[in-house]
């Protein structure tokens, strides 16, 4: 039987990623942490060597510009297609630690209710604040939780954005701690870009998020689209790191209630399936 | 015109914001990403600041690279009175005190905030217990102001320059996990500062 330290075997197993490629350091090795250990991260050309602090090789591999690595041994990562798509640009928007588990900054993603009032005049206004019912689902295979046929009316839902639209969304979980987003391009009708979240788990309660976006945007410059990003994720920052308890409650308990929304009752539901216990309460 | 070289997420930057905002000053904005690309490491910028510092204004012929002569310009030049008391010798004293105070926070609580969100490396520890002494200080010194009917660092009936250095490096230290909950005098002074006619946020800080 295989060591884990109490880690759950689904988060054992997994793929976590550990960085952006392109922002990893030429001069030696990053050092970060992955579920509580000490690693370090070195570019090796277009590939990365990932070891434990005490030299120990972890597989890595990367993918959608990012480096992942395992402690496990981890089957395939999941799907996104998009990243392969000729007109897109694919980026690193921003890269932030936080004080929280990875389950609450999902749960924060996909979450539409906030954005009136913590993303006020970009992502929502507070004069429309109704979330408008829409379609959740795990998927017939367990392996990843979709919502769908979301609206929501935004001032300025991108950086390429002209003026306010009431803009589609799409989400899929398809990892525990990286979830993506699919919404209207202001740019190219009928497509849709996609941000999404990977979560880097440095521990139960400190995390690394990355905005990785995979967009239809050829005109606004690279360092525009970051502004961007970066203004909207610290505006989430502060609400995440003053949630408590920190850790994702997964059943709904007096001390504190699970609030009813579709998505989160659904990601919650799926985590007890797949028998997560690293940064949740159980 | 004013010019102002910052980057967003700047809590010295922000104080500067704050201020033209105070004021109802104009002023063009160029962002200089300090984060991830290090833009103000880079020759262009050090053309401009050979320290490689944020934020940097510019007005006419006159560049200013530090928030304490920033503030101290601003308000001498655009302030009136209200903001620069030219004649009131202890008082100029007194600001430039608050001005150095808010430079040891942005050594401690401004450096961990920093670190801990862009993973910059940093003895966090010294940082915060260092960030800590100095909150301890001015909660204090701000309730014994209350006591005796001053809101304000420095005392008088209105706020000076050395409030708006300190609030952005107070208001964001909880993003360096410095709970300001010990601190029942500076939360009642942060409220103050929101509350002043004119009063504009930046990302991780919000509104009265
Ligand atoms: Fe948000």
């Amino acid at each position: 039987m295989i060591e884990t330290g109490g880690i759950d075997p689904d988060t054992w197993n997994r793929w976590h990623v550990v960085g952006c490629h392109d922002e990893l350091p030429t001069d030696g090795p990053r050092t970060t942490r992955l579920l509580g250990r000490a690693i370090t991260v070195a570019r090796r050309g277009a590939g990365a060597d990932v070891r434990l602090g005490d030299g120990t090789p972890l597989p890595a591999q990367i993918a959608y510009g990012y480096v992942w690595t395992s402690l496990g041994t981890p089957g395939p990562l999941f799907e996104l297609p998009e990243y392969a798509e000729a007109d897109r640009r694919n980026l690193n928007g921003c890269s932030f630690g936080v004080r929280t588990s990875p389950p609450r900054a999902i749960e924060n993603f996909l979450d539409m209710a906030h954005f009136p009032f913590v993303h006020t005049g970009i992502l929502g206004e507070e004069d429309h604040p109704d979330v408008k019912d829409y379609d959740v689902a795990i998927s017939a295979d367990g392996r990843e939780v979709v919502a769908s046929n979301c609206l929501f009316y935004q001032p300025k839902a991108a950086a390429a954005s002209t003026g306010g639209a009431e803009v589609s969304y799409r989400y899929r979980v398809p990892h525990p701690w990286c979830a993506v987003l699919y919404k209207d391009s202001p740019v190219k009708p009928g497509r849709m870009d996609v941000i999404a979240l990977f979560i880097q788990p440095c521990g139960e309660e400190e995390i690394i998020a990355n905005l990785a976006l995979f967009i239809l945007d050829d005109d606004t410059p690279l360092p525009a689209l970051r502004r961007f990003q970066q203004q909207i994720f610290v505006q989430d920052k502060p609400i995440l790191e003053n949630q408590m308890p920190r850790r994702l409650p997964l059943y709904p308990r007096a001390d504190s209630p699970v609030r009813a929304d579709k998505a989160s009752i659904a990601y919650r539901r799926w985590l007890r399936q797949l028998g997560t216990t690293y940064g949740v309460l159980s | 015109m004013i010019t102002l070289h910052d980057y967003d997420l700047s809590a010295e930057g922000y104080a500067v914001r704050l201020f033209l905002a105070l004021l109802g000053q104009d002023y063009s904005l160029v962002p200089v990403e300090y984060y991830p690309a290090r833009e103000h490491e880079g020759e262009a910028f050090r053309a401009l600041n050979p320290l490689a510092s944020l934020p940097v204004l510019v007005e006419g012929d006159l560049v200013l690279t530090e928030v304490a002569g920033i503030l101290t310009y601003l308000a001498a030049r655009h302030g009136g009175a209200d903001w620069y008391p030219a004649g009131d010798a202890a008082q100029l004293g007194r600001i430039g005190d608050g001005l150095a105070l808010a430079a040891r926070l942005a050594a401690s609580a401004g450096a961990v905030r920093l670190a801990d969100g862009m993973m910059l490396p940093l003895d966090g520890a010294a940082a915060r217990a260092e960030a800590k002494r100095l909150l301890r200080v001015i909660d204090e010194h701000l309730w014994f102001g209350e006591a005796a009917g001053n809101d304000w660092l420095c005392p008088g009936p209105r706020p000076s320059i050395a409030d708006i250095a300190c609030f952005p490096h107070i208001v964001l230290a909880e993003e360096g996990d410095i709970p300001l909950i010990d601190y029942p005098a500076i939360r009642r002074w942060l409220d103050r500062v929101r509350r002043l006619p004119g009063f504009v946020v930046m990302p991780g800080v919000f509104g009265a």
